[in-house]
């Protein structure tokens, strides 16, 4: 299948950006460097177009029920414009997709889903609307995408792009409308810094892209970057550390399972792995080498495979080698010694915490 | 500019190889550090490893993605540039400089079957 491409995709060819497919889409891997623009971001600011996420609106009288069915965190009575993360399940507990939803009214939720899952995501929405009143409309072909990242995002918001959002806090969102558009406006990321998404037409993403490069300060950063920021401050790819055989449980993501909620699909499974126990644990892993743990590489113990590398790279921020692990939850304890075999030889490990650099959220 | 040196042999998987008397440095081309992007490590066979043209001997580590290094050439490690455990980097600063190995050719009439500076450059063209 032809891979599509967002509505920025002839500026990144004329930036030079080293293209690539992901979830279906022609992206900018890099443009300068992945470390360059990985550091512009922790220290400065950078943009990311993230055109290729997908978008879903959820109204109706039913909508707050049927997002409580559905997702496994708890809108039920949230304060205008919140933003939640958490997960839509298998009934057997394996992740659908990892997701956020936005209350824009209240029966109106903006849900915002990941590039792969696009179809399979709507379907299973659909799917599962059945006997509650609302109406479903996947709306991923309007809106194009920015994500503008880093300790100068909100600079760069209000006074390169006029756009008003100092008084926005971490994990809410609001309407702006410029020049008779309705655009979004929403402080969250994944990147571990402060930062803003914006959602607009194809022709507002295209004329605040412009805006940008044309000040100059904040760097155009491709997906590689994006890779390696979030998985410094641990968090989550899908197909990488949730998947439809890993649960948010194993992955360490309860806290966004909302279990005291009435129901919602995949509650029993995930009631049973907490009071039941599970077999696999996501885990970190630092390698005292430098050598660097990829994705699918083994990790063994005492001569066995105990599990295998979600992620792994040579940490920017940190300067040290380390990976997420999905291992055997006997192995999983903090300080346990483990080996993990890359390429013919197998370097010593050690299980940490999964948050190898601490993230830098604006929370007030 | 991507640099290409006269009086070295290339491979068509990127490796270059400089010979002097009986022996061979080993590294990556320019054209390969450039397509890697930061250069994070460098994973070297010992001394005394035996190694064989066509066959992998290492890796060299991009941020992204593992790339494995083919011996252009057959013979034993005498040495490996231990500069790059500490500082893989070097290999960005200049890659013709700082070779990865150094062995004792076995075979000197496999340097044959590697191409010139020119049919190099050409041959990185075409890509």
């Amino acid at each position: 299948m032809e891979n599509k491409r967002t509505c920025l995709y002839d500026k990144h060819v004329a930036l030079g950006a080293l293209m690539q497919p992901f979830g279906g889409f022609e992206m900018p891997i890099q443009y300068s460097s992945i470390m360059e623009e990985h550091n512009a971001v922790r220290q400065h600011c950078g943009v990311f177009d993230v055109s290729h996420m997908g978008e879903v609106y959820v109204t109706g009288e039913d909508a707050e029920k049927y997002v409580n069915h559905i997702f496994t965190n708890d809108v039920t009575n949230a304060p205008l414009h919140k933003i939640f993360y958490g997960m839509m399940l298998y009934p057997e507990g394996g992740t659908v997709d990892d997701l956020l939803v936005y209350k824009m009214g209240e029966n109106e939720f903006f849900i915002v889903i990941n590039a792969a899952n696009i179809d399979k995501d709507v379907d299973w929405m659909r799917q599962h609307a059945e006997g509650f009143n609302v109406a479903i409309d996947h709306c991923s072909e309007y809106y194009g995408q920015l994500a503008i990242q880093g300790p100068e995002a909100e600079d760069m918001m209000e006074n390169v792009l006029k756009l008003p959002c100092k008084e926005l806090l971490f994990y809410t969102v609001k309407t702006l409308n410029v020049d008779g558009e309705d655009i979004i406006v929403s402080r969250t990321g994944y990147t571990g810094e402060d930062g803003f998404e914006i959602y607009g037409s194809h022709e507002f993403i295209r004329s605040t892209w412009d805006k940008l490069m044309a000040d100059g300060h904040c760097k155009p950063c491709g997906l590689g970057c994006r890779d390696t920021l979030r998985f410094e401050v641990g968090l989550p790819l899908y197909g990488d550390e949730l998947s439809e055989e890993i649960s948010p449980v194993m992955a360490g993501l309860s806290m966004f399972c909302k279990l005291d909620k009435p129901e919602f699909i995949g509650k029993e499974a995930l009631i049973k792995q907490k009071t039941e126990g599970f077999t696999k644990k996501l885990v970190g892993i630092e390698l005292k080498d430098r050598a660097i743990p990829r994705h699918g590489y083994a990790i063994i113990k005492d001569g066995k495979e105990i599990g295998e590398v979600t992620t792994g790279y040579h940490c920017i921020s940190v300067d040290k080698s380390v990976c997420m692990a999905l291992i055997d939850f006997e192995y999983s304890k903090l300080g346990t010694e483990v080996e993990v075999q890359i390429r013919k030889k197998t370097f010593p490990g050690i299980v940490v915490k999964k948050r190898f650099y601490e993230k830098h959220y604006k929370k007030d | 500019m991507t640099k290409f040196i006269d009086g070295l042999y290339y491979s068509e998987s990127h490796e270059y190889v400089r010979v002097e008397g009986n022996y061979g440095y080993i590294g990556i081309t320019d054209y390969a550090q450039n397509a890697l992007g930061n250069v994070v490590y460098v994973d070297m066979p010992d001394v005394d490893d035996e190694v064989e043209a066509g066959e992998e001997f290492g890796a060299v580590e991009s941020v992204k993605a593992a790339s494995d290094l083919n011996s252009p050439v057959s013979g034993t490690v005498v040495e490996t540039n231990e500069a790059l455990d500490e500082k893989p980097e070097l290999i960005n600063q200049d890659a013709f400089a700082n070779w990865i190995i150094k062995i004792e050719l076995s075979d000197k009439t496999e340097l044959d079957n590697l191409m010139d500076a020119k049919a190099y450059e050409e041959f990185c063209d075409k890509k």
